[in-house]
């Protein structure tokens, strides 16, 4: 009876001396949530969490990998409000980014809109420690989309030829694009278009397609490197007086991302067209390909390295 | 509190009091496709529950089938349904429909399965033919059960058509939409606490109808001590999830 209390009493302990050990092995690594595992030399790429961001980086992140650098990857954070304040801290090294978008979440009273003007001033805008490289020519931004019957039948040409529109134009888009600065006052205040509003919240996404392809509205709010474009023959029309704000792709870097990798990556950005975008969009989307299967085979297409 | 505060303010500030996305003309059109959805879904669930009450026959039918509806995600129907018709007043009609048949329904045969066997049975004595006991005995009677059905639907369907907008439809949604996409949390409240006192307002109206419709009869005969008093005896004044007690 005794003995078998002492016998009970020890396996008790030795349970809890084993749960301890456990417990205290677990507190001596170092903090699971801590991305900062990766050797020091290597390159922290990161994207939004937006699958043609996504892209982008893999096709860095490749170009890089096959000059010998190291990377770590660090996909789909977030939106802007998440992941700028960690590349401010340094946590991140080479990010896609959008001109335009950046600029106004650097500096929200900005006037520039044309891809010029934006990069300009974007590369005094970003703090120190961080600059952006050659932007490419490849932008993904709002846009006035029309069909491409409706286009030839009225004949236009840019946001401005709207004006020769003898039917009533239908603008349709997220509810705030109402009160957006490229919005229907705009239209009307600046080319004396005249237009009534029809609000779909899907961000330019398939109900506002298909509003479009039916007619219900004349002029869709879609990204421009939106694949449904191409695939629904729909037209972005020209905005040569930068209505909307130019978002051409920029990759930010830290310092640690010196000369060599920094050349590489202007080699990437000077390569990628705009036709090049939509497609690599339209193997995600239409074809539902990973980032990593797109990337490979873009750069093995344009032979860069 | 800074928030709500804010979300009365903008609800009572001149500048959102006008226009097309003025908070009249967003209550008017709420208010318009809500009565429009319960009108409908009346017309389809009132004759349909008043049948499988009446005969006894088709409930668990319809009861599986209603309550399979039910489960459907009202935003999830709405973009199928306007990738289908387009955007416009169509699809958010026809899924708040789907929303709002099931507790009408089971208020309209609940009404009619409430009403005491003996009381049909003396009805149908006194030489009254299947539509009188149908109009004079099941209808009344069970109006207290279809009143809270509609209770229920309503409130659900005032609720639900804030979904309306994001297919261009109008509506209260308007404000929490624009609220969200551009970071203004109190028109985002705002327009929640309109739906809200909407809601309220409907539930207002439905519990003093339910009051106002219940026979004479019904109320005096009501016993109050539910534990001696057998179910069904009286008509209970409820929502049909009440049945029962």
């Amino acid at each position: 009876m005794f003995t078998a209390n002492i016998k009970k009493g020890r396996i008790v302990a030795s349970v809890i001396a084993v749960g301890a050990v456990v417990a205290l092995a677990g507190c001596s690594t170092s903090d699971p949530l801590d991305a900062g595992s990766a050797s020091t030399d290597s390159i922290v790429i990161g994207s939004q969490d937006y699958y043609s961001s996504e892209i982008i980086a893999e096709i860095y992140a490749q170009a890089l990998e096959a000059n010998d650098y190291t990377v770590d990857r660090q996909f789909r954070i977030g939106q802007r409000e998440v992941y700028l304040p960690e590349i401010k801290a340094g946590k991140i090294d080479l990010f896609p980014e959008y001109t335009g978008s950046l600029l106004q979440a650097l500096k929200p009273d900005t006037k520039a809109t044309t891809s010029d003007e934006v990069y300009t001033e974007l590369e005094s805008a970003l703090p120190k420690g961080l600059r952006v490289l050659d932007k490419s020519e490849a932008s993904d931004q709002n846009s006035y989309t029309v069909t491409e019957a409706y286009a030839k039948e009225n004949k236009l040409t840019d946001i401005a030829s709207l004006k020769n529109v003898k039917t009533p134009i239908v603008v349709g888009g997220n509810a705030e694009l109402e009160t957006r600065p490229y919005g229907p006052a705009t239209l009307k205040e600046k080319y004396g278009i005249d237009t009534t509003f029809q609000s779909i919240e899907d961000s330019g996404g398939p109900l506002t397609v298909k509003a479009l392809v039916d007619n219900t509205i004349q002029l869709g709010n879609i990204y421009t490197a939106d694949p449904n474009i191409k695939s629904n023959n729909l037209v972005a029309l020209a905005d040569p007086d930068g209505l909307f704000v130019a978002d051409n792709i920029v990759p930010v870097a830290s310092t640690k991302v010196d000369d060599k990798a920094a050349g590489i990556i202007n080699k990437v950005s000077a390569a990628l067209t705009e036709e090049d975008l939509v497609d690599l969009n339209a193997q995600s989307v239409n074809d539902q390909k990973s980032a990593e299967v797109i990337a490979k085979a873009w750069l093995d297409d344009k032979k860069l390295f | 509190m800074n928030l709500l505060v804010d979300a009365f303010a903008w609800i009572f500030d001149p500048a959102h009091q006008a226009g097309a996305n003025g908070i009249p003309t967003r209550l008017v059109q709420h208010l318009g496709i809500s009565l429009l959805v319960l009108v409908v879904a009346s017309a389809i669930a009132i004759p349909v529950g008043y049948l499988i009450g009446h005969t006894g026959k088709g409930r668990t039918l319809a009861v599986s089938l209603t309550g399979g509806f039910r489960s459907l995600p009202t935003l999830g129907l709405l973009i199928i349904l306007a990738l289908w018709l387009g955007v416009g007043l169509e699809a958010p009609l026809i899924a708040l429909i789907v929303l709002a048949v099931p507790p009408i329904l089971a208020g309209a045969y609940s009404g009619f399965e409430a009403v005491d066997r003996r009381t049909i049975d003396a009805a149908r004595a006194v030489g009254m033919t299947e539509w009188q006991i149908v109009s004079k005995v099941e209808v009344p009677l069970g109006l207290p059960l279809l009143i809270g059905g509609l209770r229920s639907g309503t409130l659900q369907i005032i609720a639900t058509a804030t979904l309306a907008d994001y297919v261009g439809a109008g509506g209260l949604g308007h404000f929490i939409f624009v609220g969200q996409k551009s970071n203004d949390y109190p028109q985002m409240l705002a327009g929640s606490l309109l739906v809200i006192a909407l809601a309220l307002l409907s539930e207002g109206i439905f519990a003093l109808l339910q009051k106002l419709v219940v026979p004479r009869g019904v109320v005096a005969n009501q016993n109050t001590d539910v534990r001696t008093s057998s179910p069904r005896r009286v008509a209970v004044v409820g929502s049909p999830t009440e049945e029962r007690k």
